[in-house]
């Protein structure tokens, strides 16, 4: 790895710190009565309104359809996700320390597999809430309705209009994601470089120089 | 026939009227012969569905004992605050929570006559923290909060009978006063009514405003026996100063409206009440002992209390020389209103044929100079030549108030010739004249009683409606009348029906309101001992005859919904709490044959009715507000058992309460 590309992974692995703090996914629901809109923010670990008051709102509006209250203690995956988020970022220091091109690429491929299960979690957990519903005491029964909201995207849900967007947390970790893999990017290039440039290799670079990153840090395309 | 041709005749001057107003506006808005004035009036007002308006106005409403509160310039009702009456629309004054806020030393008053409505003001400004009110007929002041339009607390005043010259404020708001209208005997004792002269004073009470909670009778002031009309403080160099205007100085106590009309002037008395403090504070006013109850109500707890005060410090002026001066004025003067640069004290003598207009300034030289013109009991009275800075001639019939616009104009209310004559300042010539309709009392312009004046519309508060309005019987609203006075010329742009008889009104920018608004009361901060704020804590308990039901409200039920054990005889108490959490989501309670009234609950709010059942049966309650989709199945039963009989204790809460319980 390029000094560049640790660089970019020590900074994509501080970035990521921000999804602690940040909600990762947001759904706003919107209605006749509710012009200013009701709201919840998916947290790495929590669930929470976007006002202080909206997800005991929320809930109790959901009494009338039959959905299952909505508690962030009695959802397992929110106590597993901050580890999940807290192993990728000492995984990413990790990569930036050691400088392994492989250990970059294996850390890549952990993030992508985290977010998918993480984006299907979700899911999962949309559609458990908005079909499975305790009809028994259910008031508002609308045949063949279910009231999950969409993981991305906008969906009628009775009066409501439920708008589900990733949110700032999630944005970090886009960005993250982009800085690792320009780092691998970056990597690839120089190494490829490398192997193409003058057959005397590195060590003799290292002796007109005295440090061989110089060049290293050249994109091959400024040659 | 007769009535065929006053009809007619109406008719033509109404299209006369029609047809000069459609000549100005042509002439107004130069070649736009399209743009009738009628059509520009309307666009002025109007506020487009889902809008704002630019301004709230509190308008007294009269015998109604309450505030209305309107939205300008659509002239829309927005609210009624109950103050001094029972409101069986809310349940206030009639709930455990807000029955005493109606105590006063007579005991329990459900009603008053509520006259002048009065901002709270910092640096002479209005600021939007409370709204003053007097209530008129069992002497009272009372704050209402304006984060909650809410009446929070009320003070009587002893020594008084019929507080007129009251609520108005010093610009920072650490006085209302109170002025009598009616003289008495001080204090009140069993004396024939022509020892008028001989036992009956007037007072003026400074009440400590600035502190809610804590609302109480600083000193008074013990005066001649005169009617003590209105008032208004001084301010930037009156400030200090506190200015009562007086009728009735002959002194009658029968047909005053001949005997008290004869005297040419009548006086303003100038109190400098930094002076009066400084008596007190050396120990110059005397204790006496007096009755009042000052009540508030904790919004903690949702509860008011009353409490009994027992004494008040009493001022004779005799014994703080220099705290009032009196300045002859002509002729019964009503209002006395203080221009914003604080200089000029216009007096409207509403039997005078001028507005005659004291100069502050010159009022201290002549307290200097000592140019008196004699005194009463002691009280210098100043020559009016000394303090008069000049007349407005000719302003037209019975002048009561005057206002101002901040741009160096006034404008004083004609009660008889109905109209508004605007004039300015210095030169006191009159500058123009806008009829209303019928006999304007009080006028408003937002602060137009302060420091800043607002000075875009002017209110014209009309004491006779006749047929402004469709007729409804004999008995009409009381009609208002919004003027723009942004212009040279006065402009007609709207009538709109009162609540009550709007005697005085204050209005403030909608800006400085609006963001304060309270939407909710906190549940975590409601510290009502009868609060539930989860359905499981509901539930009932006896105290021998006593019974307490704790109950939650909450879309679209309440917990407990069934209630046995109750017996004839008990005396049952409902103590339920909105456990909403949410913006106008809000609950009503009612049970059949409640002989009070029904609640009416904010979120977070708690509110306690008593009930006492008189006979055997099942009897339902329910929501009266329509608060949700299953509003209608918002109800419950309470079981009332003969007395004696063994029937136990039950009160069910709700499937998801009793889901919650067992989860926990």
């Amino acid at each position: 790895m390029t000094r560049l590309a640790r660089s970019l992974t020590a900074l994509a692995a501080l970035i990521m710190v921000g999804g602690f703090f940040l909600p990762l996914w947001q759904i706003r629901l919107l209605a006749p009565q509710y012009p200013e809109g009701l709201g919840l923010l998916i947290h790495v670990n929590t669930v929470r309104g976007m006002t202080e008051n909206d997800l005991r709102n929320i809930n109790s509006l959901n009494h009338y359809i039959g959905m299952k209250v909505i508690d962030p203690e009695a959802i397992p995956v929110l106590n597993i996700m901050p580890w999940v988020l807290g192993a990728l970022v000492v995984g990413a220091l990790i990569v930036a320390l050691a400088g392994r091109r492989k250990l970059l690429v294996a850390w890549l491929g952990a993030y992508a597999t985290a977010a998918m299960l993480g984006l299907f979690e979700f899911w999962r957990w949309e559609r458990d809430y908005g079909r499975n519903l305790d009809m028994e005491h259910a008031i508002i029964k609308v045949p063949g309705m279910s009231y999950e909201p969409p993981v991305i995207g906008a969906k009628q849900l009775l009066n409501f209009t439920a708008i589900s967007l990733p949110a700032m947390g999630t944005a970090l970790l886009g960005v993250a994601f982009v800085l690792v893999a320009l780092a691998l990017v970056h990597s690839l290039r120089a190494a490829r470089a490398a192997r193409r440039g003058a057959l005397p290799t590195a060590g003799a670079t290292n002796d007109f120089t005295g440090n061989a990153a110089t060049s290293r840090l050249e994109p091959a395309g400024t040659r | 026939m007769a009535s065929n041709i006053s009809h007619k005749l109406a008719l033509g001057v109404g299209a006369a009227v029609a047809a000069s107003a459609a000549l100005y506006a042509c002439t107004a808005t130069g070649s736009k012969s399209t743009n009738l004035v009628t059509g520009d009036a309307a666009s002025a007002v109007y506020v487009p569905p889902g809008s704002h308006d630019e301004y709230y106005a509190f308008l007294s409403g009269g015998y109604s004992g309450q505030v209305a509160v309107y939205a300008l310039p659509s002239g829309r009702v927005i609210k009624q605050i109950p103050v001094f009456s029972q409101f069986p629309e809310n349940g206030y004054g009639y709930d455990e929570n807000t029955k005493a806020m109606l105590q006063t030393s007579y005991g329990f008053v459900p009603w008053d006559d509520s006259h002048h409505p009065e901002l709270s003001q910092t640096d002479g400004v209005p600021d939007g923290r409370w709204l003053f009110i007097n209530g008129n007929n069992t002497p009272r002041v009372a704050r209402i909060d304006l984060s909650l339009f809410e009446t929070t607390e009320i003070l009587e005043l002893p020594n008084a009978a019929g507080g007129h010259a009251s609520p108005f404020t010093t610009p920072d708001t650490k006085y209302i006063v109170s002025a009598t209208r009616f003289s008495v005997p001080v204090p009140n004792t069993d004396v024939a009514i022509d020892t008028y002269k001989k036992n009956f004073k007037g007072v003026l009470s400074f009440i400590t405003a600035d502190k809610p909670g804590k609302m109480d009778v600083a000193f008074q002031i013990l005066m001649p026996g005169y009617n003590y009309d209105l008032a208004h403080a001084g301010k930037g160099p009156s400030d200090g100063w506190f200015f009562f205007t007086t009728y009735n100085t002959e002194q009658a106590y029968e047909k005053l409206e001949l005997n008290a009309s004869k005297n040419d002037k009548d006086v303003i008395a100038a109190v400098d009440y930094r002076r009066a403090e400084a008596c007190v504070a050396e120990g110059k006013a005397r204790t006496v002992p007096a009755k009042y109850m000052h009540n508030y109500k904790d919004e903690s707890t949702h509860v008011a209390a009353s409490e009994r005060k027992t004494s008040v410090k009493m001022l004779d002026p005799r014994d703080c020389e220099g705290v009032v001066y009196l300045l002859p004025t002509p002729k019964s003067p009503h209002g006395v209103d203080i221009d914003p640069s604080g200089e000029y004290i216009v007096a409207s003598g509403k039997l005078a044929t001028v507005i005659p207009v004291h100069s502050f300034s010159k009022m201290k030289k002549a307290i200097a100079d000592k140019a008196y013109d004699g005194d009463v009991d002691g009280i210098p009275i100043l020559k009016y030549t000394a303090t008069i800075a000049g007349e407005v001639q000719k302003p037209g019939l019975g002048p009561l108030h005057t206002e101002f616009d901040g741009k160096g104009n006034a404008y004083t209310s004609m009660f008889i010739s109905s109209e508004i004559v605007k004039w300015k300042l210095g030169t006191w010539e009159v500058v123009d004249r806008m009829p209303v309709y019928y006999s304007v009392g009080h006028l408003m312009i937002p602060g137009g009683d302060s420091k800043k004046p607002w000075g875009k519309y002017l209110v014209s508060l009309n004491k006779i409606t006749k047929d402004r309005f469709l007729p409804t019987g004999p008995e009409l609203a009381q009609s208002a009348q919004l003027i723009d006075i942004s212009g040279d010329k006065m402009k007609m742009l709207l009538d709109f029906p009162t609540i009550g008889e709007p005697h005085y009104a204050q209005a403030i920018p909608a800006s400085v309101l609006k963001d304060q608004q309270v939407k909710f009361y906190k549940l975590s901060e409601n510290k009502n001992p009868g609060v539930v704020k989860a359905e499981s804590e509901g539930g009932i308990t006896r105290q021998g005859k006593r019974v307490d039901i704790k109950m939650a409200a909450i879309r679209s039920h309440f917990a407990p919904d069934n209630i046995e054990g109750v017996q004839v005889g008990d005396t049952v108490y409902f103590h339920v709490t909105n456990i909403e959490q949410d913006w106008d989501i809000v609950h009503g309670f009612a049970v059949l044959g409640a002989n009070n009234a029904e609640l009416i609950l904010a979120p977070g709010a708690t509110r306690t009715l008593k009930w006492v059942p008189q006979a055997p049966g099942v009897f339902p309650f329910y929501c009266t507000d329509f608060c949700s989709a299953l509003h209608q199945e918002m109800q419950g039963y309470v079981r009332v058992s003969p007395a004696g009989s063994n029937t136990p204790l039950m009160a069910n809460v709700s499937k998801k309460a009793q889901a919650q319980m067992s989860q926990q």
